[in-house]
């Protein structure tokens, strides 16, 4: 009994008088690690991917068109093939889900020259061709716009004089690069009508310093991704042969 | 490699002997020192595959598979590891576009991870996306300045975890960046942003006064440092304003330090921000060392970075 007493004693006196001793945080040290091809590969986590990349690498790889030459964003001045190309397809697969959904029609769209991410190679056209041009999830919205916010949007484009894609509006810029004539849809632009500009979310929010999307009267948000409409218009195409064409042009 | 080898085994070669001194087993292994490692990385951005020999940037750097040998080793070499990341795990590779974050998820609780905190592109698929993706991730989401309460991710996220590693308690806590004008106020619906230097006085009050936690971690996706937008809330000025966090681990900026900043608290002492770039091209590895009082430096906690 005694001898129980006592080591129970001693046993609590060991630990209070150790738990005393507090530790304290007395030395940091930080380095960064790169992770370079020196190290070894995990197998079991390499194998676990491999499917997930199999799948992926063979979907990207499916070809969806043929694209007759090349286009890259940098051919043209105030238009170009590939930008002309875009603009379109995204007013052709977006129109009928937008007058579907509203009864409305589309009157143009405007997209950025910078949002074009990538060429076209000439040859096939695959599902990675689409990731390419358009890496980004944005997404197509249409914004109700008056026809005198419309002049501030064509404005701006005289402004920029960039090859930003546009479809279903004409725009003439005179040698000091005033607007000549702007037309939507082959008519002239009244101030009290109601427009709708197809473009997407990143746009619209003022990207490209484009602020003239607000104020508006609505916003109809669609859900349609740019890249998924550029993979439906690419799955309906055989071939894609766009051109540098009239739509935006300096008279001299 | 090789120096740090060296101060390692100098350090527990020390220790050794002042406990040979005393004599008693059970007794040196409360005193002994102890070793906190602490792994990070920020924006991997759903880069599972390293960058390949073409690229003009990033040449045969980063890949999941490799950062999980290289986290083995580590935890072998030191058992009292936790690994964190801090936000912005989708987004950027067609793994995210196919899978939704599935695979980053299950890579990362392969990986083991203990936890991550939220960044915006996290929500790229909305609030419902992130949920959806959750039944695939065995870690924790850690968010101390994001009120879910009136959305889906309500009770999936603490504000606060406490991590107990070698009798050591390691407070972590989450920091998010303001969503609006960043993410389509769609996509996170009902989040509410609070104040990020209110809610760190708030989670250090919690874990340094309530829960006596030992260190201090915060999981920031706030940004490094906004030169040009002074006005903008960021690690470096978080870290300025508020006192008892040991170490920031940044994100967002996608900022390659080449090593830790130190920075002074509101209280003059110095802690630690870090954040490792993007992508997984690199790993942070931060050593924490605890010892009696005796053994401290007379200058206090020396940090060598």
């Amino acid at each position: 009994m005694r001898f129980t007493h006592f080591f129970f004693l001693l046993y609590i006196l060991f630990f209070t008088s150790c738990k005393k001793e507090k530790l304290h945080l007395t030395k940091i040290e930080g380095s960064k690690i790169e992770i370079t091809d020196s190290l070894k590969i995990d197998d079991e986590i390499e194998k676990y991917i491999a499917p997930f990349r199999n799948h992926i690498q063979k979907d990207l790889d499916s070809v969806l068109a043929y694209s007759v030459d090349t286009y890259s964003k940098t051919d043209g001045s105030l238009n170009t093939a590939i930008g002309n190309f875009m603009a379109d397809a995204i007013y052709e697969e977006t129109y009928p889900v937008f007058k579907k959904r509203t009864g409305k029609d589309i009157d143009l769209v405007l997209l950025n020259h910078g949002g074009i991410r990538s060429i076209i190679s000439k040859g096939q056209i695959k599902l990675r061709t689409a990731y390419e041009i358009m890496p980004f999830e944005n997404s197509i919205v249409v914004v109700a716009l008056k026809g005198a916010q419309i002049d501030s949007l064509v404005n701006y484009l005289s402004k920029a004089r960039r090859a930003h894609p546009i479809s279903k509006l004409r725009l003439l810029l005179d040698e000091d690069f005033k607007v000549a004539e702007a037309t939507i849809k082959g008519k002239p632009i009244y101030n009290d009508t109601t427009y709708y500009v197809c473009t997407n979310d990143f746009l619209y929010n003022g990207g490209d310093n484009m602020t003239f999307f607000k104020p508006n009267d609505s916003l109809y948000v669609l859900n349609y991704k740019i890249r998924n409409a550029l993979i439906d218009h690419f799955k309906k195409v055989d071939t894609i042969n766009p051109v540098i064409d009239d739509r935006f042009i300096q008279i001299n | 490699m090789k120096r740090r080898e060296f101060i390692q085994k100098t350090v527990s070669g020390a220790t050794a002997l002042t406990i040979g001194g005393i004599g008693l087993q059970s007794f040196a292994e409360l005193n002994s020192a102890k070793k906190i490692t602490i792994l990070h990385t920020n924006d991997v951005h759903s880069h599972i595959d390293a960058f390949g020999p073409e690229d003009g940037r990033n040449a045969n750097k980063g890949g999941v598979s490799r950062r999980a040998s290289l986290v083995e080793n580590i935890r072998k070499e030191n058992p009292n590891t936790l690994l964190l990341d801090a936000g912005d795990i989708f987004q950027g590779t067609p793994y995210f576009n196919y899978y939704g974050g599935e695979l980053e998820f299950k890579l990362m609780s392969k990986l083991k991870y203990d936890a991550a905190t939220i960044g915006n592109h996290d929500f790229d698929n909305g609030i419902d996306g992130l949920f959806a993706q959750l039944p695939h991730a065995q870690f924790e989401f850690i968010s101390s300045n994001y009120d879910f309460s009136n959305t889906i991710m309500h009770t999936h996220t603490k504000p606060y975890k406490i991590f107990k590693k070698d009798g050591i308690k390691i407070g972590v806590f989450g920091l998010g960046i303001k969503l609006t004008g960043l993410v389509d106020p769609m996509m996170y619906k009902e989040t509410n942003y609070l104040d990020p230097v209110e809610t760190s006085q708030e989670m250090t009050r919690i874990l340094k006064d309530e829960e006596q936690c030992d260190l201090i971690i915060c999981l920031s996706h706030l940004g490094y440092h906004y030169r040009n937008r002074p006005e903008k809330m960021s690690d470096l000025k978080l870290a300025s304003r508020t006192k008892d966090i040991d170490l920031i681990i940044g994100g967002h900026t996608h900022t390659f330090l080449p090593k830790p900043t130190v920075v002074k608290n509101s209280e003059n002492k110095n802690m630690l921000v870090n954040q490792v770039g993007c992508y997984g091209i690199n790993l942070g590895k931060i050593d924490f060392y605890f010892d009696t009082q005796k053994n401290k430096a007379a200058n206090g906690t020396s940090i060598i970075v």
